[in-house]
């Protein structure tokens, strides 16, 4: 009998439905993606999703855990989606693939599966990726070209040749080289002003999945799905960081507004470091862990090697979580002033 | 217009308290026969003062109060004791406990009742009635209502709160008597406030009970009172009594403290209605009031016989067919009662017939995902997930660290779990283990101290015989010395006497010692082999017991 213990009335509420509600606040941002990017990331969505299910069923099956219970938990395809989101999405369709295997098995499972996970498996996976195959990992895809849901299917599957001209950098990696490269002086505002790159804020195209990404994540705050802690470190580090360079020098740094929207950030804030397992859990901790996050995003991604920060910063902060935890313990009732 | 205070967390179930408010409260007819446990209090367990064959009148005492935090008990009706001894009492665990067992004679008649005028009498004298008529936290503590109205010495006591604020979805019965019986529930909070002098008295009510907060605004504006009557906004568990007490004065009570410590005191509506009818009526606490619902036909309140047999109490609200047990209090707190016949206590607010379509049963418990849901529900501010974390490690310590004994066991924490993990089962046990280490660990200073005083006893011992030896060896010594000098007849110093007799001590002390040493490291060799993997055997199976006992089931592992 398991109704032997009270509570005995609970609020329907399950892990599945904290998932389903995570995915469908993903969805808003997708659908842009798709339709001003390319169709390509719905095949991406697909394979890593499969390969997530795959891989889950798998490890649960060697770890004898209960296949039904856990399959239908939502969090592989939740870490699916996510590594589908921050890879390139034109791809090989193995490095997806090889990405959401090994944040599955190793990331999730090797560390004891669902909620026990230090780190952020879909950031394993884009690390453990771009670090081992960095040339695929940056090839974005030109969106000079307009490449129909079958040709970007038959790039991913190899069925086509891989020519340097279907991609390119992104808006915020190319920013980064052409400010290397920039011997004339050019400067931040008048190469931003190259709209078929920059878009109108933050990135042709991309600027717009942002905004949705953000949309999506007001909609979970709203739900009480994340708090508001997370984002607002994440984004307000950001937005300070990026703002005090900018004063100092606009034509090195790019404004507050185009790394709000840039890159990872908007996914990043409301979406990976707000993954509550491998995150601080105070309100105080995840503030700090948020900011950390962003603080980490903006240096890597300006003056790091990589095209964005997001994923070594989200895992870096990972590694700090005991420690934030341990030192922002909120007072208890009754103790507030310290008695 | 009072300013009310916030507390953190909490949750707001379906409050399902319409259904049993339809009808008034009516008076459940006499039982079969009452069962009533002598222990309903906190504190000291009542001795029986009847034995079988006895004649007992309603409200004649039957278990004398043992001790300053006791609370006597009384028949609940006049007839035959028919029994005295354990019988399964309402407790989660299916405990027996000594009860007395009446036989009614169906006149229900009545002990000589004496009013009172309690204004005359010392408070001392006030405190001493309240005992002897039973009165107790009836808001389900069942702490002696005598033991909390003394003011502490250092702190001006400045509120006393009434709670009727009945948080709990489906309990109805505070409410009910409020509507039906606030002048009574007014003039027993006068009790108190005469005996504790509060500055203010505030009589917090939720929100969702409007006709209560009238139905008392009236009653105290009758009885010329200057009780505040605050509606209170109505949220889980707003009615424990730290969370009224925060509510309505912006004091948090620690668990480190009593609430008297901050100047303030709480009591249950019920509690001062009964305090009201034992003086100014002579009655002690024989019955109370009773929510009946759940899976009935009709939901209703009852003023019940204190040992009512349950099943023929529910019968009164027409059990539907399906119901498969009784919760006994609301669906937070409330617990399953081991079976139907157990009787009503004082602690018995509620019996909500319980059946799988009203409470489904709970789906199987997921890992924590840490997401928090659980410590923004706490009431105290608690991180449960933590507690949760370190309680399935068995790192009790650590639990403590955590602040497991501020838990109130509300239950906010479970409610809100993604993961439907039983988190407050998980305190309890935690709590029940480390109460029982501290037992075992007294237990275990005692027998080291009998062991300790065995040892000194031991070496006195061994101490005396070697002196004694050493003693006769010393004689000995002399002696042939005597007889060495008798046959010598020479005039010699004894010298070599004292030395003899010196190094026998020192032989027969080395050799205590060498003993000694012996069965120590004996002892030791012992200790660190198979002595104590059975002592460590015997306190896992301990443990295992007790966490079994706790769960209800040896699963608490994720499958
Ligand atoms: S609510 Fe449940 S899953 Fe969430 S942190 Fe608390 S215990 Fe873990
Ligand atoms: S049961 Fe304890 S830990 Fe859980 S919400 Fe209530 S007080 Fe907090």
């Amino acid at each position: 009998m398991d109704f032997s213990t009270p509570p005995y009335l609970l609020k329907n509420a399950s892990v599945t439905r904290v998932m389903a509600q995570v995915l469908l606040a993903l969805v808003p941002a997708i659908a842009v993606y798709a339709w001003l990017i390319g169709p390509a990331i719905l095949i991406q969505i697909a394979l890593a999703t499969m390969t997530a299910l795959v891989a889950e069923t798998l490890m649960l099956k060697v770890r004898n855990r209960p296949l039904a219970l856990f399959l239908t938990d939502g969090s592989a395809v939740v870490t699916g989606w996510l590594i589908a989101l921050v890879f390139p999405p034109l791809a090989p369709w193995w490095l997806v693939v090889v990405g959401t295997l090994f944040a599955i098995v190793v990331a999730k499972h090797l560390y004891g599966g669902l909620g026990q996970n230090p780190f952020n498996p879909a950031m394993i996976a884009f690390a453990v990726c771009i670090v081992s195959f960095p040339a695929f990992m940056s090839q974005w895809p030109n969106q000079a070209l307009h490449l129909g849901l079958l040709d970007q299917f038959q790039v991913i599957f190899g069925l086509m040749p891989r020519l340097d001209a279907l991609t390119a950098a992104t808006p915020l990696d190319a920013l980064k080289t052409a400010l290397k490269l920039d011997e004339a002086g050019i400067g931040v505002p008048a190469l931003l002003a190259n709209r078929n790159v920059y878009g109108s804020f933050a990135g042709h195209g991309w600027e717009w999945i942002a905004l949705s990404y953000l949309v999506g994540g007001l909609w979970m705050w709203q739900r009480k799905i994340i708090t508001w802690q997370v984002p607002t470190g994440f984004l307000g580090a950001l937005f300070l960081i990026s703002g005090a360079l900018w004063l100092y020098h606009p034509d090195r740094f790019a404004s507050p507004l185009f790394h709000l929207f840039a890159g990872g950030s908007m996914l990043g804030a409301f979406f990976i470091a707000t993954d509550p397992v491998s995150g601080a859990t105070t309100p105080r901790g995840k503030l700090i862990f948020g900011a950390g996050a962003g603080l980490l995003t903006y240096l890597i991604r300006v003056f790091g090697g990589y095209p964005d920060g997001v994923a070594f910063a989200v895992l870096l902060l990972n590694i700090c979580v005991p420690l934030i935890d341990l030192y922002t313990q909120p007072p208890i009732f009754g103790m507030k002033d310290g008695k | 217009m009072l300013q009310l205070f916030k507390f953190k967390g909490g949750v707001k179930p379906a409050t399902n308290k319409a259904q049993s408010l339809v009808e008034p409260v009516a008076v459940a007819p006499l039982p079969s026969h009452v069962a009533i446990p002598l222990h309903q209090s906190i504190g000291g367990t009542p001795r029986p003062i009847v034995a079988v064959g006895d004649k007992v009148l309603k409200g004649q005492k039957i278990g004398e109060a043992d001790g300053w935090i006791s609370a006597a008990v009384h028949a609940s009706t006049s007839g035959t004791v028919i029994h005295v001894g354990p019988q399964v009492v309402p407790h989660p665990s299916g405990l027996t406990a000594d009860c007395v067992v009446i036989e009614p004679d169906g006149r229900d008649e009545w002990i000589a009742r004496n009013p009172v005028d309690y204004r005359s009498l010392a408070p001392e004298a006030v405190r001493e009635l309240l005992r002897e008529a039973g009165v107790v936290g009836l808001g389900g503590a069942v702490f002696p209502t005598h033991g909390k109205l003394t003011a502490a010495k250092s702190v001006p006591m400045e509120e006393m709160v009434i709670n009727g604020a009945e948080c709990e979805p489906y309990i109805t019965c505070d409410d009910m008597l409020m509507r039906e019986r606030a002048v009574d529930v007014v003039r027993g909070a006068g009790v108190f406030r005469d005996l504790l002098q509060p500055k203010r008295v505030l009589i917090g009510i939720e929100d969702n009970k409007p006709e209560a907060v009238a139905a008392m605004q009236a009653a105290v504006r009758a009885t010329g009172e200057n009780f505040e009557v605050i509606a209170v906004p109505t949220r889980y568990p707003a009615g424990g009594a730290k969370q009224l007490i925060r509510v309505l004065t912006g004091k948090e009570v620690p668990a480190s403290k009593r609430s008297t410590d901050l100047g303030v005191q709480c009591f249950n509506v019920a509690t001062a209605y009964t305090a009201w009818r034992a003086i100014a009526h002579g009655e002690p606490v024989v019955s109370r009031l009773v929510t009946l619902t759940g899976n009935v036909d009709k939901p209703r309140n009852y003023e019940v016989l204190i040992g009512t047999p349950m099943d023929e109490l529910l019968a009164l609200a027409a059990p539907r067919s399906d119901t498969d047990g009784i919760l006994m209090g609301g669906p937070m707190m409330g617990f399953l009662v081991p079976n139907f016949k157990v009787p009503v206590v004082k602690a018995t607010n509620c019996l909500i017939a319980h059946s799988d379509a009203l409470f489904p049963p709970k789906a199987p418990e997921m890992p924590c995902i840490r997401c928090g849901e659980c410590a923004r529900a706490c009431p105290h501010e608690l991180q449960p997930f933590e507690m949760y974390w370190f309680s399935r490690a068995k790192n009790f310590g650590k639990t403590q660290e955590y602040n497991v004994f501020d838990c109130i066991e509300c239950g906010c924490c479970s409610f809100v779990c993604p993961s439907r993990i039983p988190l407050v089962q998980y305190f309890r046990f935690a709590k029940s283990e480390i109460w029982a280490r501290e037992k075992e660990k007294n237990a275990a200073e005692t027998a080291k101290t009998r062991f300790e005083f065995k040892q000194f006893r031991d070496e006195r011992e061994k101490r005396e015989k070697a002196e004694k030896l050493a003693k006769a060896a010393a004689a000995q010594a002399a002696k042939k010395a005597a007889e060495a000098q008798a046959a010598t007849s020479a005039p010699e110093p004894v010298a070599p006497s004292p030395l003899d007799a010196d190094q026998a001590v020192k032989k027969a002390s080395i050799q205590a010692a060498m003993e000694r040493a012996k069965a120590q490291r004996e002892a030791a060799a012992a200790r660190n082999t198979e002595s104590l993997t059975a002592d460590q055997q015997h306190e896992i199976e301990a443990i295992e017991a007790r966490r079994i006992a706790a769960f209800g089931t040896d699963e608490t592992t994720e499958k």
